[in-house]
C-alpha cells in the first residue's frame, strides 16, 4: 500500500498529464466520428453568445452585399409568382401540388461563425431547438447549398459544411438527371468533388449541378455549382471538380430547411425495410 | 503572489478572446492562424507543484475547442507543450544548475529566447495538425503547414514577449 502511494507521489504529474491527454484524445476521436454527438462544440449559450456579439459588427461591413443578394432573392421570387399567375389565367391549367401543398419550411437564421481553411469545417448559426432546429436539416442560402445542422443547442446550433470530410450531399446534374454525390477533398474551399455519377451520363465542363430530388434533406433543384474540370479514364469518371455557386469564406443569412413529411417519408422507407 | 495569480487568470481569458476572434480569422496565406494563446504557457511561472499549470492550460485549450468546433486538439496539444516544458529548458540551459523559480522569458538572451518559444510552438503546431487532419495522408503537405505556421506563430510570441517587457 505504502509503495503504491510512494508510485503515486513520485509520478503525479505524469498521470495528471496522462489522464487529461486521454481526454483530450477521446474528444478529438469523438469529434472525428459523423454518427456521435459531440461534447465540445459551439451550440451553446456562452461561445453562441460572443460569436454573436462579433458577428453584429461585423455584419456592418457586408451591408452592400447582402443588400444585393437580397434584390437579386426578390427579383427570382417575382418572377416565379408572375409564372404561377399566367398559368391560372389560361383556360387550362393543371394543379401542382406543391402550389396548394406546403412541402418545406425555411427558417432565417445568421452564421455567427465561419470556418472555411481547415479540413473540416464547422459553421454556428444563431438558430436553435428553441426556433424549430433539429439535427440533420439541410441549410441554404438564396445562392446555393451551405451544409447540414448537425448539433442543436437551445438557441444555437452547428452546421456541418460542405467543406468537411463527413458532408455528403445528395447531388444531380441539371440537364441530365443522373445523380451523384458531393464531397470536398479538403484542398480549395471554392472546389468540391461529385463521385459516384454513372458511366453513361454526358456533361461537359460548365453544367451546372443541383440538390437531388431522393434526399431529406433540401428541396430538389437547389443549385450547387457548375462543373469545372473532369478526367474520363477506363470507360468512367474520374475526378469531377465543382466550381460553387456560394463564397463559402463571405456567408451571412441563410435559411434552414424543414422537410414537413420527413417523418412519413422515415416512417415509410423502415416499413419498407422491415418486409 | 496575489499579483501573479491575477495578471495569469486575466491573461487567461484575454488569450482565449484573442485567439477566438482575432487569430482564429487571420487566415494568412490562406491556411495561417498563429496560435497566441501559447503565450499563456510561455510566461507561466515554473513552480515544483505542476498540477496547476497542467489544469490551466488543458483548460485553456479545451475552452478553444469549444469555440472553433475540434474536439480536444487544442486542449492535448497545449498539455502536452506545458507539460514539456520543464524539460526544454532544462535543454535550453544545458545540464548546469539553475534555479527554475527565479525563470522569467523576458531575462532571456534573445537566441535561448528564440529557441524555447521556438521548440514549445513547433511541438504545438506538430500535434495541432496531425490531430485536426487526423491521418498521415498527405503527410508532407501537412509537415509543410506546421512548419510554416510554426515560424509565423514563434515571430509573434517573440515580439509579444519582447514587447510587453517590464523594465526594471
Amino acid at each position: 500500500m505504502r509503495f503504491i502511494i510512494y508510485i503515486l507521489q513520485k509520478y503525479k504529474f505524469f498521470l495528471i498529464f496522462a489522464f487529461l491527454e486521454c481526454l483530450a484524445l477521446l474528444f478529438t476521436i469523438q469529434s472525428h466520428s459523423y454518427h456521435k454527438s459531440h461534447f465540445v462544440n459551439s451550440a451553446n449559450a456562452i461561445t453562441g453568445g460572443v460569436y454573436e456579439q462579433t458577428a453584429s459588427i461585423q455584419e456592418f461591413f457586408v451591408l452592400k452585399e447582402e443588400n444585393e443578394n437580397l434584390a437579386n432573392e426578390n427579383a427570382r421570387l417575382k418572377n416565379i409568382i408572375a409564372r404561377i399567375t399566367s398559368e391560372k389565367d389560361t383556360t387550362s391549367f393543371t394543379i401542382r401540388d406543391s402550389i396548394y401543398y406546403q412541402e418545406y419550411k425555411y427558417t432565417v437564421a445568421k452564421i455567427v461563425n465561419n470556418q472555411y481553411t481547415k479540413r473540416n469545417n464547422i459553421l454556428t448559426i444563431n438558430k436553435g431547438r428553441n426556433q424549430g432546429i433539429r439535427e440533420d436539416m439541410g441549410v441554404i442560402n438564396s445562392v446555393g447549398v451551405i451544409g447540414i445542422t448537425k448539433e442543436v443547442g437551445a438557441e444555437h446550433s452547428t452546421v456541418l459544411s460542405v467543406l468537411n470530410k463527413n458532408s455528403r450531399i445528395h447531388a444531380k446534374l441539371k440537364n441530365s438527371l443522373h445523380y451523384g454525390t458531393l464531397l470536398w477533398d479538403g484542398e480549395d474551399y471554392k472546389i468540391a468533388q461529385l463521385t459516384d455519377i454513372p458511366r453513361q451520363a454526358v456533361f461537359k465542363i460548365g453544367d451546372t449541378i443541383t440538390t437531388g430530388g431522393k434526399s431529406l434533406l433540401f428541396p430538389e433543384g437547389i443549385p450547387i455549382g457548375v462543373i469545372s474540370d473532369f478526367k474520363y479514364d477506363n470507360n468512367k469518371y474520374e475526378n469531377i471538380d465543382i466550381a460553387l455557386f456560394n463564397d463559402m469564406s463571405a456567408l451571412s443569412y441563410v435559411e434552414v430547411v424543414t422537410n414537413l413529411n420527413k417523418e412519413e417519408l422515415e416512417k415509410l422507407e423502415e416499413e419498407n425495410n422491415n418486409e | 503572489m496575489n499579483n501573479l495569480i491575477i495578471s495569469n487568470v486575466l491573461r487567461f481569458f484575454v488569450l482565449i478572446l484573442l485567439q477566438v476572434l482575432v487569430f482564429n480569422s487571420f487566415n494568412f496565406l490562406g491556411f495561417i492562424n498563429p496560435a497566441i494563446y501559447i503565450l499563456f504557457i510561455i510566461l507561466f511561472p515554473i513552480r515544483r507543484e505542476r498540477t496547476v499549470v497542467l489544469v490551466s492550460s488543458f483548460l485553456l485549450g479545451l475552452f478553444i475547442d469549444f469555440f472553433s468546433n475540434s474536439g480536444g486538439v487544442n486542449a492535448a496539444a497545449m498539455l502536452l507543450i506545458a507539460y514539456l516544458r520543464i524539460y526544454i529548458i532544462k535543454f535550453i540551459h544545458g545540464s548546469r544548475e539553475y534555479d527554475y523559480a527565479l525563470f522569467n522569458p523576458r531575462n532571456l538572451a534573445i537566441g535561448k529566447l528564440i529557441s524555447y518559444v521556438g521548440i514549445l510552438t513547433f511541438i504545438h503546431q506538430f500535434t495541432f495538425y496531425l490531430l485536426s487532419n487526423f491521418t498521415f495522408h498527405n503527410f508532407l503537405d501537412t509537415l509543410f503547414k506546421v512548419i510554416v505556421s510554426s515560424i509565423v506563430t514563434t515571430i509573434l510570441l517573440v515580439f509579444s514577449v519582447l514587447l510587453f517587457e517590464k523594465k526594471k
